[in-house]
């Protein structure tokens, strides 16, 4: 099996595009700009995240009964709820389903649970047809990619890319790019599959524990066109996904789309309780990996988050290095902190991708600490023994160097006497990380201990 | 006998309820949610929130001037299905027993329950639209919202609805929608292409 790039090995290819790069960049700046809009506008907004906050707290400390609780109304409602406590099992379920409905083809609206499942790849080699229905995943299925970002998931993609997918997907005219153009022949396209299909498969944003239902948020209404028409819902929702009361929503809701993209609200937020008359509603609980997370004391409280990729949009190292360098589902902040506690030796880079800058804290509505939840599975990772030697005999260098204050001015002393007359490339090569796409800082004439010692005397 | 799939299931059901117990933090408290102002002005407040998603509200006008605009923006051989009093449409929902039967359906003439003024969420219960498919396959949404109607945030609307009373219920804030085309907003992703609110004593 080939092994995963590091994220700076990945970056880097990125990198090479260095348009594509800054626009990248710029656009996913833009996002973070009007959140901070929609943000200020509420005067509140710093105790909605603090009852946000606790709220999923709460949850989290109680969540064998809160589940409990939601599956008993759940049914109650006449929703079949099923249980599952991997990928596997989950696909297997959703199986079954479309076994027993002898369904071979089926709509799913957003869902980042179904792509950490990898539910379509395992749907496709059965020979079912699933059509990805919220536009970007769908320009993205058509192009044999993953989402790149978890709100906006073709955010990779430029216009002229689209058009071209489109031409050869959609029969659109060759060289079309426009937006508006290119969204209306989706449109005629996906209306086909709602109306031809039986079967429904949605996410879900939030649980409610008191009354058993739930509730899907979407712009595009693809989740509501596919379930109020086929004959079978399938919902599937990962276990942290609860909220205690239906008063909690008004706090969620108030979050999370302004956190996401800066709007006030999505255009659609559907509440299910009960399947239409004469149709089926499933509701598929999955815990893959979940409750092993909630074990680990510094990093549980990263299952308080709502996916409104914030992080994402305000991360300095995401936005210039883009979703697929993490090779994780969920990619950026968020991604680094919860895909180490899958596969800690496939994403063991990820918690180094990241500048500790905090900027992912400040702006995460429900209050995770994920820049302190970087550096916490630095601390894991390098105790278990880095990946890159290179990285581990430096460190051991340093520290070394760093205990001995003769040795530590010695080398001080080398290095500004070596750099200053050292040819350009001496410094600048393929062993210094630090002089790539950047220059080093002016080599001063003498340390600071030395500076300190001539101006005390005066 | 419990079928095997059942008895899978369980198991799985059990080892994720014990897998928390015994993972899950010391009991931490849930907090009651206070009620925050949101200012006067209602109407202006919903309408500048609805242009923002996309929609547009008017005010000031009877249920004529729904029936006007209905002339004035479609014509006779457009399907409109009306589910509010006094507005007459030209199909009639009592003969519809499938959904898909709405297929071609031009404009949608509903009334909202609640309207929230800081996003322009409008509560659609189920029975205020009795087909759930019906505001999101329609082409164009007209939406009657009487003014008393009206409510400042979330967590107000949260205290009037009873979410699980419907078997669904929808806010519906704007027309549908997408920027997933570098980030290009385009009006009419799936759904209606227009959403027009009147708001009306």
């Amino acid at each position: 099996m080939k092994a995963t790039p590091t994220h700076a090995a990945a970056a880097e290819e990125f990198l090479k595009d260095e348009e594509r790069s800054h626009w990248h960049d710029d656009t996913l700046w833009h996002v973070r700009s009007k959140r901070d809009v929609a943000a200020q506008k509420i005067p509140e907004w710093e105790q909605l995240r603090t009852n946000a906050s606790q709220v999923k707290d709460h949850v989290l400390s109680n969540m064998d009964k809160l589940l409990l609780q939601f599956e008993k109304n759940a049914t109650e409602n006449g929703i079949e709820v099923l249980w599952a406590k991997d990928a596997e099992e989950h696909n297997q379920h959703i199986l079954r389903i479309l076994e027993e409905y002898q369904v071979k083809n089926l709509v799913k609206s957003k869902s980042i649970l179904t792509e950490e499942c990898g539910l379509n790849h395992f749907l496709e080699d059965k020979g079912y047809d699933v059509v990805d229905t919220d536009l970007g995943e769908r320009i993205i299925q058509f192009n044999k990619q993953v989402p790149s970002h978890i709100v906006m998931p073709a955010i990779h993609l430029k216009k002229k890319e689209i058009g071209d997918i489109f031409h050869k997907h959609l029969g659109t005219d060759e060289g079309a790019d426009d937006p508006a153009y290119l969204t209306e022949a989706a449109r005629q396209h996906l209306r086909q599959k709602f109306i031809q299909a039986r079967v429904a498969i949605t996410g879900v944003n939030f649980g409610i524990a008191e009354t058993g239902g739930f509730v899907v948020c979407t712009n595009e209404g693809n989740a509501d066109m596919g379930t109020h028409l086929a004959d079978v819902h399938i919902a599937c929702m990962g276990i942290e996904k609860l909220v205690p009361r239906a008063a909690d929503l008004g706090v969620f809701l108030r979050l999370l789309a302004r956190s996401a993209t800066g709007q006030s609200i999505t255009n659609y937020t559907s509440h299910f309780h009960r399947p239409r008359e004469g149709k089926k509603l499933y509701l598929i609980l999955v815990d893959n990996g979940r409750t092993d997370q909630l074990g680990r004391e510094d990093f549980r409280n990263s299952l308080k988050c709502i996916r409104c990729g914030a992080c994402m949009n305000t991360c300095p190292i995401y936005r210039r290095s883009s979703g697929f360098s993490y090779n994780s589902t969920v990619p950026g902040p968020i991604g680094s902190i919860l895909s180490p506690g899958m596969d800690l030796k496939k994403h063991s880079t990820l918690p180094f991708a990241s500048t500790l800058c905090g900027s992912c804290t400040d702006v995460c509505p429900v209050k995770i600490n994920i820049h302190e939840q970087l550096y916490k599975w630095r601390q894991v990772i390098t105790k278990e023994g880095p990946s890159q030697p290179s990285k581990k005999w430096a460190m051991r260098f340093g520290g070394n160097v760093m205990s001995k204050p003769k040795l530590f001015d010695l080398m001080g002393n080398l290095a500004r006497k070596s750099l200053s007359i050292s040819p350009r490339g001496f410094v600048y090569n393929s062993f210094n990380a630090w002089g790539k796409h950047r220059e080093l800082p002016e080599v001063p004439k003498e340390s600071f201990k030395e500076w300190y010692r001539k101006n005390r005397k005066q | 006998m419990v079928p095997k799939k059942q008895e899978a299931m369980n198991s799985s059901k059990e080892a994720i309820i014990a897998a928390i117990k015994k993972n899950k933090p010391d009991l931490l408290p849930l907090p009651e949610h206070p009620e925050f102002p949101y200012g006067d002005n209602l109407i202006e407040q919903f309408q500048a929130s609805i242009k923002l998603n996309g929609g547009a509200a008017r005010t000031g006008e009877g249920k004529m001037a729904i029936q006007s605009y209905l002339k004035e923006n479609f014509t006779p051989d457009n399907q409109v299905l009306s589910l509010v009093e006094g507005i007459t449409g030209n199909f009639d929902i009592k003969n519809v027993q499938d959904p898909h039967e709405l297929e071609h359906i031009e404009v949608a003439v509903l009334e909202g329950d609640w309207g929230v003024v800081e996003n322009a969420a409008i509560w659609l219960p189920e029975e205020k639209i009795v087909h759930r498919a019906l505001p999101f396959i329609a082409q164009h949404l007209i939406v009657l919202l009487k003014i008393d109607r009206l409510l400042g945030n979330m967590h107000e609307v949260y205290q009037k609805i009873n979410v699980a009373g419907p078997g669904y219920g929808v806010f519906v804030a704007g027309p549908s929608k997408t920027a997933d085309i570098e980030q290009s907003l385009i009006i009419g992703a799936h759904g209606p292409r227009s959403m027009v609110v009147f708001l009306m004593e």
